[in-house]
């Protein structure tokens, strides 16, 4: 039940929507783009979000492509979380998207709106990230592509006006090795304490990491002491715990210390996976 | 051969529930009807400086705005709660306005702009906080409160009420003992999340007459109390109540139908209606106790259980309401299903800045045999013994007495050694408890012994009304309410066995209209089989004079020569002299047109037999009816480097006197250990230090899903209770009760350290083991 | 005052159209429930975690209470009132797979989708689309038998 009320518009081109924006704009009307429109709901039920105009960009093309490009994959924004996940044209996307939420939210929740989440998870950016993937935006400059770990710091840096319409990815990147394990506080379902997904790339581990802080990030700092061969595995995972890029999240999850407990385990997973068990 | 006890007969309301047109409150047609919004505290205690209500008032379509007023108070032992907090909120999600607009957004738009200035006050955060001596008063007038007889405030302090159990001779017990044990525990408030959260509808009729509709499992009560708390005739207070989605306690409390009236009475008895949010379901209402206890336990070398020293704090939250009753049912059923001559117990029912309690599913009993039941296993550990054969040891047998010096017979208590024993097999308890699966994980298997009375009040009754349609079918009507559990068709069962009939012509009016419906006490405590049965079975007894009455005449024979079986009413003898049902059971036509008889209509009522309150300063008493006991288990798979868990296998053996329905007994039965390993291993209220409730929703509070369940093994027990119909026992909540004890049990041994709170999230196992 | 946020749209539920004026931030939940009379899909948290309005949109569940009314304009709605006699709701009333009644229309619509789109489903495959509904009555015990009889039965397999 939202108590606000909104205009509803559903454009057809990327430039209706990025016009509508701009006469709602003016018109004082904070308007908000969607696409899955969960957050819509869920956040405005309790005003978390309040808008006064919704411009929903599921009727646009450029948003519902999915498909291979040459050499690229083409994700559209507006497409939902089960249906990228069905194409498994990414593995890691799709194990990603699988601990997302549950089956039937992900028939609703979009990829771009994943990505574009108030939520702090976003676990859809993981595999991006790793795979140094590029978003295509759109805005009154037209549609402009940024590679992923430029544009998104913490949330993705989008100008007022503007809205996601691709990812894009190489596929050679999505077929390199990969492993993403998500850690809860009980059970199958629900919020994470800490997702992982990491990428061996000739070798080279990638990892980016989603739950553990109140964003989530790929650090290179963390990376490059997973990497570190010269020392052991046991501290390599201590030093790259050492380097976790902010707090600690401290919430109805689990506390900060049980968090980083759990983070030293599943690294021990990831590099077990590629080292064996080693001597952590 | 039996007609239809024992059968797996569907329920009744089956096809309506499969297709969606069961009705529940929040679904009849609203037209008209203007709607309530809350306006709750942000905080877990603070005086109200101000309220502002201009803005709200300015939304169109309110019709009212409804603030807090010294009185009328509530509470069903103690009225210390308005309905809308006055001066002062006690607890997060407290409500302190309403709002009655025309529609609900209107009404939640309103409520968002009510602007309340608060002075926060210090919070109490548990049970053991509240009775330190500088603790804040909850309720600093404490003994000003109107209460009833039986309940015991303790002026400045914040205890509601305490419960003593004084059996046998104390120091006798520590003297006769080789070995003792003390432990302390604790777990903190949930909640039910029955999926349907509550939802009431008021008006108030030109004649006078209030009528509600509610999801509520007490109608009955809501007349008492409505007509208590507001002065109102008890006559013209009519309470419908359609299907409930799920109560487990829960929809106990009258809360939301004493807003509903003051909002209808506010806009000159115009229908509203309330209709919780899931936040507001979960804190604003009344929610599951919480617990801190101290145990000290006493036994020989040889593992006789010589005495027992208890002390349990409970956690009624802010107000007393259910709470007090709650703590005095833990004190009544104080140890374990065990014999002990030596009993000292101390229950108190303790203000808290928490939100305030009701009945949860097993009404304390899982609660206190977590407790009693971890210390069981400890004193098992300490003694070398297997813990299953320490609990067969000691296990309660007809003849012994209870906590409260009652002694109970096969009939009230069922046979325990036989479910441990059955429980030995199912859970193939001689491979022993720990299994090593790899290097890190390993599967271990816990139990807990169970039992319950259901304390309920003295003069609780339940009636039945059977009324024959022309075509020889049956009418039940009864005022059970339909929240789940099949009593219903449970009914139609006992009926279709006692007039020998197909249940195919047994009609079961599902809904409650209490103008209409004979009053069923409350549809709680697992009563509804015993109570409504045998006022089922006497009703049924009343309708059979009445056939036989005009049949004999009609077979000019007499009464006592007829028999009522398959539609028809014979000769005994002679089978073949008969007539059908249909023919008298709106009276007998003549071939001349002359009439006899009339439509039959069969009454019956049952009252508990010979319950007393108990003695304050010894607990000695009688408050309940017969005991059903049962052994229960769980086999989970244990990481032990992780923490983490995954519970396999549930096991319950339940002796349950005679079982009616086997699936309807069965479902009964897992739903409640779902619940209660849900309630062992997950679910709990996080509270901030400022008395904040951080994960009032379903995301963050994680019940279990498809999936995460175990497989379930469930065995019945049949020693007949003799008053039940047909030798029945109440089930609908001991599934429930020893779970968490099962599983905290499994995963001390899993962890190797004696865990000693609820719920056993990998965290708090790993905390407990020293990590962090 | 003529406003842009209300709207009359048309609907087409249970393959019939249907008419009805909403605001644009009703849910579809809402406009089943309030404006149309079709209350079998439920309200449990209206925050997309419980599951009890499922509701079939396009051939995939869909939480009712997730979705804005608007946003259904031109889709095919299938709500529990419109299914009849199918395998999942023999079978629901079979094995015992429901106690309150509450969620179980959610339950039967996310089952009955599944069984359409996935009739080989396995075990994982259930369990990825189950866990999207909350039963509190049930152990899911007698769910997980539910869905595997119905799956059988549509198979022509003996449950």
């Amino acid at each position: 039940m939202l108590s606000f009320d909104f205009e509803y518009y559903k454009p057809a081109s990327i430039d209706e929507a990025v016009q509508l924006f701009q006469s709602l704009d003016r018109q004082g009307k904070n308007p908000s783009y969607i696409s899955g429109g969960t957050e819509l709901i869920t956040l405005g039920r309790v005003n978390k979000i309040v808008t006064g105009a919704v411009i929903d960009i599921k009727a646009i093309p450029e948003c519902l492509v999915l498909e291979k490009q040459g050499t690229q994959l083409v994700f559209g924004a507006a497409q939902s979380l089960t249906v990228v996940r069905e194409k498994q044209f990414f593995p890691l996307l799709s194990k990603a998207i699988v601990e997302i939420a549950d089956h039937t939210a992900r028939n609703k929740i979009t990829l771009g709106g994943n990505i574009c989440a108030n939520i702090i998870y976003r676990e859809a950016v993981l595999p991006l990230l790793l795979t140094d993937s590029t978003l295509a935006v759109a805005g009154l400059n037209g549609l402009i592509q940024y590679p992923i770990n430029d544009i998104f710091q913490q949330t993705l840096q989008l100008d007022r006006g503007e809205f996601l319409v691709q990812v894009i990815t190489h596929k050679q990147e999505t077929e390199l090795p990969f492993v993403c394990l998500k850690k809860r506080r009980q059970w199958d379902v629900g919020y994470p304490l800490l997702t992982a997904a990491a990428l061996n790339k000739n070798g080279q581990i990638k990892l980016a990491i989603s739950g553990l802080c109140s964003f989530p990030f790929r650090d290179k700092r963390m990376e490059y002491s997973l990497n570190n061969r010269s020392l052991s595995m046991k501290a390599r995972i201590e030093e790259a715990v050492s380097r976790i890029p902010a707090p600690v999240l401290n919430d109805v999850h689990g506390s900060a210390e049980y968090r980083v407990f759990v983070l030293e385990n599943t690294l021990q997973e990831i590099l077990a996976e590629w080292e064996g068990a080693g001597d952590a | 051969m039996s007609q239809s006890i024992g059968k797996s007969i569907y329920r009744k309301e089956a096809l309506e529930k499969v297709t969606g047109k069961a009705k529940y409150t929040d679904d009849y047609p609203a037209a008209g009807t203007l709607h309530v919004k809350l306006a709750v505290s942000p905080y877990a205690h603070a005086r109200i400086i101000a309220i502002d209500t201009s803005k709200a008032g300015e939304v169109p379509g309110v019709r009212a705005i409804l603030l807090g007023q010294p009185f009328p108070l509530t509470g069903e032992e103690i009225k210390d709660r308005p309905p809308l907090a006055f001066e002062r909120v006690r607890y997060h999600g407290e409500p302190v306005a309403a709002v009655v607009a025309d529609t609900p957004h209107q009404a939640k738009r309103a409520a968002e702009l009510i602007a309340v200035t608060y002075e926060p006050l210090p919070v109490i955060n548990s049970p053991r906080e509240a009775l330190q001596p500088d603790a804040v008063l909850i309720h600093e007038n404490l003994e000003t409160y109107e209460k009833i007889e039986h309940v015991y405030p303790e002026a400045k302090t914040n205890i509601a009420d305490r419960t003593k159990i004084r059996k046998g001779n104390m120091e006798q017990g520590w003297t006769e003992s080789d070995v003792t044990l003390e432990a302390s525990f604790s777990l903190s408030p949930s909640d039910h999340i029955a999926m349907e959260t509550r939802c009431v509808t008021a008006e108030i009729r030109p004649d006078g007459f209030v009528v509600f509709s509610s999801s509520t499992q007490s109608p009955y009560m809501i007349m008492e109390l409505m007509s208590r708390y507001f002065q109102l005739e008890k006559g013209k207070i009519i309470v419908n109540t359609p299907f409930v989605g799920g109560g487990y306690g829960g929809k106990v409390a009258v809360q939301l139908e004493l807003i509903a009236y003051l909002a209808t009475l506010a806009v000159g008895g115009r229908p509203v209606k309330l209709l919780n949010t899931r936040e507001e379901d979960m804190i604003t209402s009344p929610v599951h106790i919480g617990l801190d206890a101290d145990i000290k336990l006493g036994a020989t070398q040889e593992g006789k259980l010589k005495v027992a020293q208890i002390t349990y704090l409970f956690d009624t939250g802010a107000y007393s309401d259910k709470g007090v009753t709650i703590s005095r049912a833990a004190a009544i059923t104080c140890t374990g299903p065990y014999q002990l001559e030596n009993i000292w117990c101390d229950s108190l029912c303790v203000y808290t800045n928490h939100p305030y309690a009701t009945a949860y599913r097993g009404f304390s009993h899982a609660e206190l045999l977590f407790v009693f039941e971890r210390a069981m296993d400890m004193l098992a550990k300490k003694l070398n013994i297997d813990p299953l054969e320490l609990r067969r040891i000691n296990a309660f047998l007809p003849g012994a007495t209870t906590p409260t010096q009652i002694r109970l017979n096969e009939s009230t208590v069922g046979n325990l050694p036989q479910c441990i024993d059955r429980l030995k097999q199912l859970m193939n308890w001689k491979e022993g408890q720990v299994t090593q699966v790899n290097g890190r994980k390993i599967r271990v298997k816990g139990v807990s012994c169970i039992w319950k009375t259901s304390t309920i009040d003295t003069e609780a009754s339940s009636g039945v009304v059977l009324t024959f349609n022309v075509d020889g079918s049956v009418n039940i009507l009864s005022g059970i309410v339909e929240i789940g559990t099949g009593t219903k068709t449970i009914l139609a069962q006992l009926l279709a066995e006692k007039l020998k009939m197909d249940i195919k012509k047994i009609h079961v009016k599902m809904e409650v209209d209490t103008q209409t419906t004979p009053k069923h006490w409350k549809t709680v405590a697992s009563r509804g089989t015993l109570m409504a049965g045998r006022a089922l079975l006497k009703a049924a007894d009343d309708a059979v004079v009445q056939l036989k009455d005009t049949a004999s005449r009609v077979l000019m024979c007499s009464p006592d020569d007829l028999e009522v079986a398959n539609d028809m009413i014979y000769v005994r003898d002679e089978p073949d002299t008969f007539i059908h049902v249909k023919d008298v059971c709106h009276g007998y036509k003549y071939p001349s047109g002359h009439s006899i008889g009339g439509q039959v209509i069969g009454r019956g009522n049952y009252i508990l037999r010979h319950l007393t309150h108990i003695d304050h300063e010894t607990g000695a008493g009688r408050p309940g009816p017969e005991y059903t006991v049962g052994a229960q288990g769980v086999e989970v798979e244990f990481d032990t480097k992780e923490f983490t868990y995954k519970v396999l296998k549930a096991f319950a053996v339940i002796d349950i006197g005679k079982v009616l329905n086997k699936k309807a007994a069965e479902g009964q039965v897992m739903g409640a250990m779902s619940m209660g390993l849900n309630f062992g291993s997950s679910e709990t209220f996080v509270v901030s230090d400022d008395g904040i409730i951080l994960n009032p929703r379903l995301r963050t509070y994680v019940p279990f899903r498809y999936g995460d369940h175990p497989e379930y093994l469930v065995h019945f027990l049949e020693t007949p209770h003799i008053d039940g119909p047909f030798g029945a026992r109440g089930v609908g909540e001991h599934g429930l009760i020893g779970m968490p004890a099962a599983l905290a049990n499994s995963l001390s041994i899993a962890s190797g350290v004696e865990l000693t709170m609820l719920p056993l999230t990998p965290e708090s196992i790993w905390k407990e083991t020293g990590g962090g | 005052m003529h406003n842009h946020t209300s709207a009359e749209i048309t609907l087409n539920i249970n393959n019939e159209d249907r008419t009805v004026y909403v605001r644009n931030a009703d849910t579809l939940l809402y406009a089943l429930r309030e404006k149309l009379g079709l209350t079998g899909a439920k309200p449990g948290c209206l925050n997309g975690d419980c599951g009890a309005c499922t509701i079939i949109v396009d051939g995939d569940p869909m939480k009712s209470c997730l979705m804005l009314a608007v946003e259904a304009q031109g889709k095919s709605i299938i709500t529990v009132e419109g299914l009849q006699n199918t395998a999942i709701q023999t079978e629901f009333i079979d094995k015992f797979a429901f106690q309150c009644g509450y969620c179980t229309p959610g339950f039967i619509m996310n089952c009955h989708a599944l069984m359409t789109k996935y009739p080989d489903a396995d075990d994982s495959v259930i369990k990825d689309w189950l866990e999207s509904n909350i039963c509190r009555c049930t152990g899911y015990q007698e769910i997980e038998a539910a869905i595997k009889a119905a799956l059988a039965a549509a198979k022509g397999e003996p449950g």
